[in-house]
């Protein structure tokens, strides 16, 4: 499990770096507590950006009254994690 | 990889927290389609918007309305026209429920035992001699007689090639009545002769309002920033445009790829079934709009864009401070 959701982070931060084109980053040096919105200034439309991604990624669909919830890498992987062991 | 806090002071990074989490999602309703004024250049008469849609009589309509904008998550409420205060039902409906803020000439003073703290936003185009040419009248004269004092109303100041070398008497004028004043440049839509903005005289005034700025700190609400945006229409490199603006009206937006832009934003017309293109006229040349919270709301929503250096960060603070003033979301 603990394997699980630290593979998840990093996927997601390589997600997130990628996508929102984030310069002298790597998923291994993204901090996965950091606040997305507070700190790195990510808004709701990197979010849906990010959120495509996810679902081409992992299957899986991220409702956007979500999104105010998934303020930092740990909780999108987890949520990542969460949803995909309610659908097995 | 750069944060907000590794940019910013302690003093900044107060200032940052208290606007960051305010997630103001806007909407501009157009009130009526009737006005007491018929001014050259008013973008709505000039593009025939007041003709664009019927505009709806039953109240309870309006009301069904604002619960559905609600629910779309609009928090704040712009109130435009025609002229809003002809039909104040309609404009309790919204701030019964809303932040609102009430777009006015200001020659019918808005109750204020009906609206103790709605933010009213008193439009000026100038001294007495521009007002008269451009509106028939000199507005000033009776706004500032109905608002003088009222700490829920600020002056937007309209300012026209004209009133070069001339905005000190406007500003001190509004000083004088106990009101603050917001500063934006007239885009002249109708082309009336002398009044579109050459490049000579937008640096000119680009130097005024920051003198304006430094000179009354208590009455003009605005920032450096905001001056240089929308005397020079670029931010961060990028020109001002159809490409760039964020202030179109979302279910119309064709844009690919589409920009930073105002989440769930629209201009509705007063029969609150059609949508207009954006927050001002669609005949309007986007390149040379000079449209306010069109520029000051490219800047907002273009935060990330901005952790890029300290005083870039302090900028964009500014701004959204700035605008977060004007909609009473902070303090003065």
């Amino acid at each position: 499990m603990e394997n699980d959701i630290s593979k998840t982070i990093l996927r997601v931060a390589g997600i997130i770096i990628n996508e929102l084109k984030l310069e002298d980053v790597t998923p291994e040096t993204f901090e996965p507590d950091l606040d997305l919105v507070d700190e790195v200034g990510v808004d709701s439309m990197d979010l849906a950006t990010v959120a495509l991604v996810l679902r081409d990624e992992y299957g899986i669909r991220i409702d956007e009254d979500d999104y105010p919830k998934l303020t930092t890498v740990r909780i999108i992987a987890e949520y990542i994690n969460n949803k995909l062991s309610n659908d097995d | 990889m750069k944060t907000v806090s590794s940019l910013l002071d302690e003093h900044w990074y107060e200032r940052y927290k208290k606007i960051s989490k305010l997630n103001i999602r806007s909407s501009i309703y157009d009130v009526t389609n009737r006005c007491n004024l018929r001014c050259k250049g008013c973008f709505f008469f000039s593009s025939g918007e007041h003709e664009a849609a019927v505009e709806e009589n039953d109240i309870d309509r309006w009301h069904d309305f604002i619960e559905k904008e609600m629910a779309r998550g609009v928090n704040l409420a712009i109130l435009i026209g025609g002229e809003p205060t002809l039909c104040l039902d309609r404009i309790e409906a919204f701030y019964r429920r809303l932040p609102t803020f009430c777009a006015t000439n200001g020659l019918i003073k808005v109750p204020r035992d009906r609206f103790p703290n709605m933010m009213v936003g008193l439009s000026l185009w100038g001294d007495a001699e521009d007002e008269k040419i451009l509106r028939g009248r000199d507005t000033f004269k009776i706004s500032s007689k109905n608002y003088e004092g009222d700490p829920y109303t600020y002056y937007l100041y309209t300012i026209t090639p004209k009133q070069l070398g001339k905005t000190e008497r406007n500003i001190k004028k509004i000083a004088d009545v106990g009101l603050k004043v917001h500063m934006q440049l007239l885009s002249n839509d109708e082309g009336v002769d002398g009044f579109s903005w050459q490049p000579p005289e937008l640096i000119d005034i680009r130097a005024e309002m920051d003198d304006m700025l430094d000179k009354y700190p208590q009455t003009v609400i605005s920032s450096r920033y905001y001056h240089e945006i929308i005397t020079t229409g670029r931010m961060l490199g990028r020109p001002f445009g159809w490409l760039e603006c964020p202030s179109v009206t979302e279910p119309l937006d064709n844009r690919n790829p589409r920009p930073k832009r105002l989440t769930n934003f629209i201009r509705w017309a007063s029969d609150l079934k059609t949508m207009h293109r954006c927050c001002t006229s669609e005949t309007r040349d986007c390149s040379t709009c000079k449209d306010g919270a069109a520029h000051m709301s490219w800047v907002m929503v273009n935060k990330r864009g901005h952790i890029k250096t300290a005083k870039d960060l302090q900028n964009w603070i500014e701004v959204y401070e700035m605008f977060a003033k004007l909609y009473q979301f902070i303090p003065w």
